[in-house]
């Protein structure tokens, strides 16, 4: 699949709920669905700033593609970071790169967020891509 | 009339959901004499204070200074002269810091904060300490959240020249024994500052009964409008302190050779004031007087969540009396920050995260909590709203 494809699909899955409370219960199953990540992997630089909750990303690259893991100690954070690895995890720095991340809007994440959440959410972004600079041949 | 009308906001909706308003100990709502007062001065009365002498001058003139007398009564303060306007009681504190600093504290010195103080109520101190070479000292908080004051007599030494803590926590919602700590204050001679941002909504205040020294507090967080705020002080303090700001209407002449200053308060409101926005402490002060008292929210809001499993509330006590309706909670296996978001979707506003208070959420070992601050014009309705949303929010997460 595609990164847009994916996304897409993320797009459909998201739109079969109406209610943002059903929405929140989707991702908090998706936030308790992400693969455990080590508890020695929790260091400061990888710590994501701008969240009230805590954030932590990790990167690995291996035959040219970027891996993703990440944990957080909010649930819902968790479910969102899930969606996020699910779309970016697996692909070319280019790939990433050349995305302009706006699948989130129309998710309607980004606008309802309380700022604090939103900030941690770009914040997030702007981590992936900037891995994706930092690999990017 | 029912205070509720007087609150407009209460009228509107989030996500489809009537608003139920619970974070008042952040800011609280704003009624429509407030709002009123503030179009009427903006659209009628702007001029520049205390320096020209056409019509509309006089009257924003008088405006704000029929606010200094209605904040020295509401205060019981001994003069107008101590009743020092600013931009909030984060700037007040700060002015008190710069001021009482340069007047008073000296390398050595010693100045005690209590562990449950907003960070505007901290930091300043902290700047302070750094730029004299004082030194900061904590004065500890046990585990239901209340000073320890027995121990503030050892904390206390010959170096010791000032106490500073919240008359009520932002976080704890404990309403601190300010008389009694004023008395050992004043048998060591040492100066007490009092952050009222939370005591003025929910106490009667009189600071000369208090004892204190300096009490600051801001004007939206008690029914006034944004960008207000005070600070009261000993006049015989005050007099001694030098300005923190220069210019606009602080001096009496300015020469090359040097400047001398206004008297009290003029001295500490350098620049153009808020024109539209002091004046309403007229307004916000009969809002706050005329609320209704307590009708049992407060002790069922505590019962409920004091029964709730794995819900843990920071600032105890067996006497409600000492607690205002703020609560402060860490539920176990929810984050704050979830149940924040959550209950905003069900129309709920309430604070999560660390509440400008980081070495408090350390000394009680959590990343954050949740708080829901009532204000006299939330119904017991909403408060049962409350109860239950965060029941299903927890049972969402968990």
């Amino acid at each position: 699949m595609t990164l847009k494809e994916k996304q897409e699909q993320i797009i459909d899955d998201f739109s079969l709920y109406e209610e943002w409370l059903d929405k929140y219960e989707y991702l908090i199953e998706l936030g308790k669905a992400l693969e455990p990540f080590p508890e020695s992997k929790k260091t400061d630089d990888r710590l994501i700033k701008g969240c009230q909750s805590r954030v932590w990303l990790d990167t690995e690259i291996s035959d040219g593609r970027l891996h993703f893991s990440a944990d957080s100690d909010a649930i819902i954070t968790k479910g969102i970071i899930s969606l996020l690895i699910s779309v970016y995890s697996g692909r070319t720095p280019e790939e990433i790169l050349q995305d302009d991340f706006s699948f989130l809007d129309a998710l309607g994440l980004k606008e309802n967020l309380s700022p604090t959440r939103a900030n941690g959410l770009l914040s997030m972004i702007s981590t992936i891509r900037a891995k994706a600079a930092e690999y990017e041949r | 009339m029912n205070i509720r009308e007087q609150f407009p906001q209460l009228k509107r909706s989030v996500y489809g959901k009537p608003l139920v308003y619970l974070d008042n100990a952040a800011t609280s709502l704003r009624p429509q004499c407030v709002i009123d007062r503030w179009t009427e001065i903006s659209s009628r009365s702007t001029a520049n204070l205390h320096r020209a002498v056409h019509h509309v001058a006089a009257e924003a003139t008088e405006a704000y200074e029929a606010a200094r007398d209605a904040v020295r009564e509401f205060l019981n303060a001994a003069s107008r002269e101590e009743i020092i306007f600013t931009s909030g009681a984060t700037h007040a504190l700060n002015l008190a810091a710069w001021s009482i600093g340069e007047a008073f504290i000296n390398q050595g010195d010693e100045i005690i904060v209590s562990e449950a103080e907003h960070h505007s109520n901290l930091v300043p101190w902290q700047m302070l300490c750094g730029r004299k070479g004082a030194e900061l000292k904590r004065l500890e908080v046990d585990d239901s959240g209340r000073l320890r004051i027995e121990s503030l007599r050892t904390l206390i030494s010959p170096r010791t020249k000032l106490l500073c803590l919240a008359h009520v926590s932002n976080v704890l919602g404990l309403v601190n024994p300010i008389g009694e700590i004023s008395r050992i204050c004043r048998e060591n001679g040492v100066m007490l500052l009092v952050d009222g941002a939370q005591g003025v909504v929910h106490q009667k205040i009189d600071v000369q009964a208090l004892g204190c020294d300096f009490y600051a507090f801001s004007g939206h967080k008690m029914y006034g409008a944004t960008g207000t705020g005070v600070l009261w002080g000993r006049k015989a303090l005050l007099e001694q302190m030098p300005p923190m700001f220069g210019g606009g209407e602080m001096i009496e002449t300015v020469q090359w050779s040097g400047s001398t200053w206004a008297p009290l308060p003029r001295k500490f409101e350098a620049g153009t004031q808020d024109i539209s926005s002091v004046p309403c402490f007229v307004q916000a002060i009969q809002t706050l007087q005329s609320m209704p008292q307590d009708d049992g929210l407060k002790e069922y809001v505590y019962e409920e969540l004091s029964r709730m499993e794995g819900v843990r509330i920071f600032g105890t006590s067996a006497d409600l009396s000492e607690k205002v309706p703020l609560f402060s909670i860490a539920v176990q296996g929810a984050h704050h920050e979830d149940l924040a978001l959550i209950l905003d979707k069900m129309g709920i506003a309430v604070r999560s995260g660390q509440m400008c208070a980081e070495p408090l959420m350390d000394r009680f070992g959590v990343t954050g909590m949740l708080r829901a601050s009532f204000a006299p014009y939330n119904t017991m309705q909403e408060a049962e709203y409350f109860v239950s949303s965060l029941r299903k929010a927890i049972s969402m997460l968990k």
